[in-house]
């Protein structure tokens, strides 16, 4: 056993309203910069949908994520290290920018200098990228926003898999949901695995997977080897970027910019403890839809003594295990089992968990139009198809996901009795499998969602790293080259220099 | 003296070129190590850079393989094993020739992708374009020199340019007098290998390095995974492990995180 420590985050879906302020701030943080505009770290998709980058699920394009080979070996999707290497001048499998969509911008100046003419003057669409005009945009980043466009198109979901999707094309019987995604900083992250130059590595005091810009060379095989296509090319650097889990925050106790500014209060961040011994293992069963078992089977007991005993023996601090203890991660994942990892089937133990969400049934139930089952509505009867979250979620198996919806609507059902009618029910918490005390719980993490019950995030243990004393007259945060930015605007070598800009004397 | 062209190209300029590319790749590699990439223009446009790179890369990487191999075995060697210097002439103009044919088309390919695509065009740099030029025209040149070579096939000339690489590198500073009377075609391939070994440094050219040098690093990696510590006192390699859990991991296999 090698105990490991993991921020881990879960996503509650059955909150989200699709307001995208998790992507603006993130992006407004992260990539408002040349060469990512195309890159959302965080991005909201509507499902059913194709999502962003379009397609993005159909791993038999990509070859994102691992496969187990027929010898049982667990490798790469993309192949083995040689066949990576040998992709290395042209990447077969790599999404071209119109996969994500052209960075446009508007002629917004023209609005207010546009001469005097007969048109209302208008703002039109230019390439970010060559700064010509574009005639029309084709995609965006959120282009299926709410179920925009045709049905046909938008049922090229992969989630579709093993459903009779016509009939939710139909006016009635359409469904939607919202899928905020990033990073999913995987226990078995494929793009690490994927890099030649050996740039993207794990964090091991807090699991964040992260790009070391001096070391990427831009081979790129990482963006076709991400399954969530969650890494992005920088063509104006020419590095490979991703999301950071905001880890200046982290390290400092904040949350990340995306869950700091969720108005629905969906998110959740916390340390998960981990058997770093039995991560191969996990990812390498035989049957995909025991991954999601696998996974849970990885994390470790923060309340075991003996795990607690080893984890200090592995360096792990003691308020990191004191964190794990009250970590919302492990309630809503292992006690409750509420939430779920995303796409388990690509192998990568992911470590950003989604709960799913409820469909408007509630009402419909009780009106009678829904069958009930022992007082509560019976979920293969809500709107969007358990198949279709389990496709999501657990790899097509519907128990668990089941499990979890008759959870929630126990909750509801509970909590309700309990203030509207005055009256504990323990039997409905009885038939979901959990008591009252739990239910209550839930519903004070899941339901009211106070921010340090949202947030458990330890800080950083700076002593483990570096010497106090060395710092001690240091220069601060310098964009690399150490304290010296130079006077001269350019670099020999081609890269923009940004020196600082100094007062200068006035005359 | 010191004003002979002839000089300054096989006597001096090798010197200058090994300096700068020797000093200058260190300089870089070590003060601005975010520039060393390859600059990868396949995510703004997939059309022809597949054939166009793999044509160029197997291509050159052929050629430039076959120009170290061919220049710097010592003649000796040659004589040793009983290689006839017609024969290794032959192998270097059929092996050289297709490879340069490959590494010229792709280089085509790749200058007119990049000249005619406003995507790929508006994102080049001066030095971008102009490594690309100048190596399509020493491959242009390289491949006329065949032409040559083709009308003295026993290997005498291709002696005589080992002969002055290698007294390069032996620091044999009379060696530029051995090629002044070649053709000048071979001068001019000669003088833009030089010229594009001083521009190595300071252009895209550095990732060559990192092509080279990534198999080995990712082919000996063990396991695919990597994980970082900022610890500045290591870990224990593996905790001793308490006996509840001991049997448990028995059957627990290396795992890939390390």
């Amino acid at each position: 056993m090698r105990v490991r420590a993991q921020i881990g985050m879960v996503l509650n879906l059955d909150k989200c309203i699709g307001c995208h302020t998790c992507s603006v701030t993130c992006k407004n943080v992260w990539t408002s910069r040349d060469g990512v505009e195309y890159a959302w770290f965080n991005n909201v998709e509507t499902k059913p949908g194709t999502g962003y980058p379009t397609d993005w699920e159909n791993q038999d394009r990509w070859k994102g994520g691992w496969e187990r080979t027929k010898a049982g070996k667990l490798q790469p999707k993309q192949g083995s290290k040689w066949r990576i290497l040998s992709n290395i001048f042209a990447n077969p499998s790599m999404p071209e920018i119109d996969d994500y969509y052209e960075p446009f911008d508007f002629d917004y100046d023209h609005l207010k200098s546009a001469p005097e003419m007969e048109a209302f003057p208008t703002a039109r669409p230019r390439s970010k990228i060559t700064g010509e005009r574009i005639q029309k945009i084709e995609k965006g980043p959120n282009w299926e926003e709410i179920l925009g466009g045709e049905f046909s198109k938008r049922s090229a979901d992969y989630n579709f898999d093993g459903i009779q999707k016509e009939i939710y094309g139909e006016y009635e019987n359409t469904f939607m949901m919202y899928l905020p995604r990033l990073c999913e900083h995987c226990l078995n992250p494929a793009c690490a695995s994927s890099c030649p130059s050996g740039a993207i590595y794990k964090r091991e005091e807090d699991g964040i997977v992260l790009i070391d810009q001096e070391k990427c060379r831009g081979w790129r095989m990482c963006v076709s080897g991400c399954p969530y296509k969650k890494i992005y090319y920088n063509w104006s650097s020419g590095k490979s970027e991703k999301c950071t889990l905001c880890y200046p925050r982290i390290e400092s106790g904040n949350p990340t910019v995306c869950s700091e500014t969720c108005v629905g209060r969906i998110r959740y961040l916390g340390v998960m403890l981990y058997d770093a011994d039995r991560i191969e293992d996990a990812a390498n069963m035989e049957s995909e839809q025991d991954l999601y078992d696998a996974q849970l089977g990885v994390f470790l007991d923060p309340s075991d003594p003996v795990v607690i005993e080893t984890a200090r023996a592995d360096g792990i601090p003691e308020d990191w295990i004191t964190a794990a203890q009250a970590s919302p991660i492990w309630k809503m994942a292992m006690e409750w089992k509420v939430a779920f990892p995303l796409h388990p089937e690509y192998r990568t133990l992911p470590m950003v968990w989604y709960i799913p969400p409820l469909s408007p049934i509630q009402n419909a139930a009780e009106a009678g139009a829904i069958g009930t089952r022992e007082g509560m509505p019976d979920v293969k009867n809500l709107r969007i198809p358990v198949r279709y979250l389990a496709n999501m979620l657990t790899a097509g198996d519907e128990a668990p996901v089941v499990t979890a919806l008759e959870r929630m609507l126990a909750m509801r059902s509970y909590m309700r009795s309990k203030t509207i009618e005055g009256v504990i029910d323990e039997g409905i918490a009885a038939r979901v499998g959990l008591s009252g005390r739990v239910i209550e719980d839930m519903y004070k993490i899941m339901a009211l969602a106070d921010y340090e019950d949202r947030f458990v995030i330890p800080t950083t243990h700076r002593e483990q790293v570096e010497e106090a004393y060395d710092l001690r007259g240091g220069c601060g945060f310098t964009d690399s080259n150490g304290c010296s930015t130079g006077i001269s605007t350019g670099s020999l070598f081609g890269g923009a220099k940004k020196p600082l800009k100094m007062p200068t004397e006035v005359q | 003296m010191f004003l002979d062209i002839d000089y300054f190209i096989f006597g001096i300029m090798p010197y200058i070129a090994l300096t700068v590319l020797i000093v200058g790749s260190i300089a870089r590699y070590e003060r601005d190590p975010f520039t060393w990439k390859s600059s990868s223009s396949q995510l703004l446009r997939r059309r022809q850079l597949f054939w166009g790179s793999v044509l160029f890369h197997v291509g050159i990487i052929t050629v430039f393989g076959g120009h170290l191999i061919g220049l710097f075995t010592p003649v000796w060697i040659l004589d040793a094993l009983g290689i006839p210097y017609a024969l290794k002439q032959w192998m270097a103009v059929l092996l050289g020739g297709t490879a340069g044919i490959a590494a010229l088309i792709g280089a085509t390919l790749l200058i007119h992708r990049r000249v005619t695509d406003p995507r790929i065009w508006q994102t080049t740099s001066f030095a971008d374009i102009g490594i690309l030029v100048l190596i399509w025209l020493q491959l242009f040149i390289g491949l006329g020199t065949i032409f040559l070579t083709l009308q003295h096939m026993d290997g005498a000339e291709m002696v005589r340019f080992m002969t002055w690489s290698q007294s390069v590198i032996l620091l044999n500073l009379n060696a530029w007098a051995m090629v002044v009377d070649v053709h000048w075609l071979y001068k001019a391939h000669i003088f833009l290998g030089l010229l594009i070994t001083i521009l190595f440094p300071f252009t895209r050219l550095v990732h060559m390095v990192s092509g080279f040098t990534a198999p080995f690093r990712y082919l000996l990696r063990p396991g695919y995974q990597i994980v970082r510590s900022r610890r500045q006192k290591a870990l224990p390699k593996h905790t001793v492990q308490p006996k509840a859990q001991a049997h448990a991991n028995a059957a627990a296999k290396p795992q890939p995180a390390e």
